[in-house]
């Protein structure tokens, strides 16, 4: 009887532990997702307003523009499209035209994006899986392993 | 002929393994231990040997032209040895033929030595054949270069050269953990001395965990110049999970060694915690999802990963489904007792855990079930993790205190009405120094309930005793107060450095000046400069707040080998924080102008210094001697509260 009532006890604690995580899980995941947009699909799909999204791709030539104070702009292309992007905050260090980089942030009306987070390559055989994947659909395989391993950008 | 003989070694020891693995499911535990030995000795002298090509930047063999530069500085030239996949595998190897070493060492002989040694000769060999298959080290290129490439400036640094050892002891030696649970399930000795004698490995492996974590998160701190030192980033989550597990592990086990009871638990834990490092591994290596520090892309590595997580995962799960059923409940317990607050804990710490997973694979997921791609944001895991852990957080000031089986809550509660005072005066106190902060409010109350609640709670274990006491209690029950302690300095430290953290990013011109929280920040200009292997350009900056006024030198450096800029961030500490400025990159269209950015990280050491904290009160339980004696089947299952002295030898 008593290893009866242990087992009831502890199921409800953990049932109710379950429940209570289930509801975090449900409530957070949903707010927080950023869908992967190449910049063809940002143009061609008109993504509303207010959407978080992450998009991928190669910063365009001859694109980056200093803006007021720290404000920095630019455009993120996959060789077939582009989008704006804007950021308050210093890019990371391997920031450069022609190099992959994937922008976190929201859509806004004008169908550019305001940037939360910036992912750039970090060595000189990775770039972020998501602007690999734009070029990939753009472009074909080729030309996004071209991008990959080509170090231009970077070594001034 | 370096590169071969490191390759004949890890040969060697490949064999040694299965040889080990041969014996050890045999049940000839010397055999197997002697096997297990040499193949650490062979697979150690493997290491030594590509250290070697790095320290004599021999470039015929490829992962030293890849990784390392004949102008790199001495020292990362060996940490250059395992700052890359490869290496790293190799050094992965090293470490877990070096737990089946010193187990084959030390541990009493008998049929759960032998199968443990069995598993984790299993498993090594399976390491090592995807270390010699699928990513060796030491091959050779056919054609030589000059020089190499560099390794990734990034890692240049004294944190990072040790954050793979420690992350792999801890990683790693859960492997150790998994053989001897699985051993455990295969001999069906899963009870009260099984529990004592995994104990000193979970503990080992998951402070060196907590340690090769912090370094990480210490780096990223520093060196990435972002300011923030955690972002639920995919790699993060992959030792995170791990480490929450081991958690949940270390303190099942103290129900299972003190009690017979959770063994199925507990064994669960065991083997999990292990699966988890190799999900982890198959996460950082495989290119699956994006991560700002992951290794470069490569599928068909991470299928073979993927491969060997299945194999484990299904042998463990297997035999798990054989045996657990089998094992014995153990006496029964009221929910309010050391066992019900001990059990509270691990559904907590699992179900933290799952909640990480669930983050970490819903895009996996998403994917391959509708193809649309997706990332789950991080404040997913803040809303998520912050109200499980507040709660988890309130209980060992208490639980601490209860008797096994059944525990009275009166005196404990009473006993703890001091910490409860001073708790809800920190908060007040937080609340006004950083108004409308509620989840820094939250953090301080119970950081300090835990801190001073630990402390009550040692005060009761010391009782009239003074001194001579404090020193005869013993090291588990010291290790327990200090990781706990540290837990609560960990928590204040990070619920008021995220949510009082201010920053701001400014383009200045020399001469021109800006203001951050009562700091006026002058920049005077950039200059050149130039080190061993990369060329600077050096802010100077004048920080002013008050009377205090210091200088600051951010740099933005250039390492010509790797094609890298790098960002060198200047960081003045004070009691309250630290004053953090990174230098961005010249305007363009606005020569001279530079972009800054400056931030005031209030009380980050308590950050890093509460989970060292938490790895020094793991190691001190590891090194405890009642550990090292032996639990009698016919030995009273303890009903008091812990002893207070250390039994006589």
């Amino acid at each position: 009887m008593r290893a009866r009532s242990q087992r009831a006890w502890l199921i409800a604690i953990a049932g109710a532990l379950l429940a209570g995580a289930a509801v975090l899980v449900f409530n957070s995941l949903g707010d927080n997702l950023n869908y992967t947009r190449t910049p063809t699909n940002m143009v061609q799909d008109s993504v509303p307003a207010g959407t978080r999204v992450r998009v991928g791709g190669l910063v365009g030539v001859d694109s980056i523009l200093n803006g007021e104070g720290a404000m920095v702009h630019f455009a993120i292309t996959d060789g077939t499209y582009d989008v704006n992007v804007s950021y308050d905050g210093l890019p990371p260090d391997l920031f450069d035209e022609g190099q992959g980089i994937v922008a976190e942030g929201v859509v806004l009306p004008d169908g550019s994006v305001k940037a939360s987070r910036l992912v750039a390559r970090h060595d000189e055989n990775y770039m972020p899986k998501e602007a690999y994947d734009a070029l990939k659909d753009a472009g074909g395989e080729d030309a996004a392993r071209a991008a990959m391993y080509s170090r231009e950008g970077a070594a001034k | 002929m370096i590169a071969e003989l490191g390759h004949l070694l890890t040969v060697l020891a490949f064999g040694l393994t299965l040889l080990a693995a041969y014996h050890g499911f045999s049940g000839r535990d010397e055999l197997a231990a002697r096997a297990m030995g040499l193949s650490a000795v062979a697979a150690i002298f493997g290491l030594v040997a590509l250290v070697m090509a790095f320290i004599r930047s021999d470039f015929s063999v490829e992962l030293v032209a890849r990784h390392s530069h004949s102008l790199k500085p001495f020292f990362y030239k060996i940490a250059g040895a395992w700052g890359n996949h490869e290496g790293s595998m190799l050094l992965w190897c090293v470490i877990m033929l070096g737990y089946g070493a010193i187990a084959g060492a030390v541990m009493a002989p008998g049929r759960l030595k032998a199968r443990a040694l069995g598993v984790q000769g299993a498993l090594a060999a399976l390491s090592l054949a995807y270390l010699l298959f699928a990513s060796s080290p030491f091959t050779r290129l056919a054609d030589p270069p000059l020089d190499g490439n560099g390794l990734n400036p990034l890692l240049q640094d004294p944190a990072l050269a040790f954050h793979p050892p420690f992350l792999y002891l801890g990683y790693v030696g859960f492997s150790f953990v998994f053989s001897i649970a699985a051993a455990g399930l295969i001999e069906g000795q899963v009870g009260r001395e099984w529990a004592r004698r995994v104990r000193p490995w979970a503990l080992f492996a998951w402070s060196a965990l907590t340690i090769g974590i912090s370094l990480g998160a210490i780096w990223a701190y520093y060196e990435l110049g972002w300011g923030g030192w955690w972002f639920w980033d995919p790699v993060e989550n992959a030792s995170f999970m791990p480490w929450l597990v081991g958690a949940a592990l270390v303190h099942s086990l103290i129900v299972t060694q003190k009690r017979g009871s959770m063994a199925a638990w507990t064994v669960l834990l065991a083997v999990l915690t292990f699966c988890l490092s190799i999900l982890g591994a198959f996460l950082v290596r495989s290119g699956v999802l994006t991560s700002v520090h992951a290794f470069a892309l490569d599928p068909e590595r991470g299928a073979l990963l993927l491969a060997g997580l299945v194999i484990v995962g299904v042998f463990a799960l297997g035999l798990y489904a054989w045996r657990a059923p089998k094992l014995e409940a153990g006496p029964v317990f009221d929910p309010i007792s050391r066992e019900g607050a001990l059990i509270l804990n691990n559904l907590f710490l699992s179900v933290a855990a799952a909640t990480v997973l669930v983050g970490t694979l819903y895009p996996l997921v998403v994917e391959a079930v509708s193809g649309e791609k997706i990332s789950v944001g991080s404040p997913y895991f803040d809303m998520t993790l912050a109200p499980l852990m507040a709660i988890l957080f309130l209980a060992p000031p208490a639980a601490q205190s209860f008797a096994w089986r059944k525990a009275d809550l009166t005196p404990v509660l009473k006993r703890l009405i001091i910490a409860g005072a001073l708790a809800i005066a920190a908060a007040g106190a937080t609340f006004i120094l950083l108004a409308g902060k509620l989840w820094a409010v939250l953090g301080v109350a119970i950081g300090v309930w835990l801190i001073a609640g630990t402390i009550t709670d040692l005060l009761r274990r010391i009782g009239g005793g003074g001194v001579a006491r404090a020193f005869a209690l013993s090291a588990s029950i010291w290790g327990m107060t200090i990781a706990h302690i540290g837990l609560g300095v960990f928590v204040i430290g990070a619920s008021v450095e995220v949510n009082g953290r201010v920053e701001r990013t400014f383009a200045l011109m020399p001469g021109e000046t800006a203001e951050l929280d009562n700091w006026t920040f002058t920049f005077n200009g950039v200059q050149s400069d130039e080190g061993p292997n990369y060329f600077s350009q050096v802010a100077d900056i004048t920080a002013v707040k008050g009377r205090r006024e210091m200088q600051l030198a951010p740099q933005k450096r250039f390492y010509p080998a790797a094609g890298m800029p790098t960002t060198e961030v200047a960081i003045r500490k004070s009691l309250t924080g630290d004053l953090y400025v990174a230098l961005g990159d010249e305007v363009r269209g606005r020569p001279g102008a530079w972009t800054l950015r400056v931030s005031f990280n209030p009380m980050i050491d308590w950050v890093f210094g509460g989970a060292g904290l938490i790895a020094l009160g793991g190691f001190m339980a590891f090194a405890s001697k009642r550990l090292r004696q032996r639990v009698e089947v016919d030995d009273p299952i303890t009903v008091e509260p812990d002893l207070v002295a250390e039994p006589a030898e």
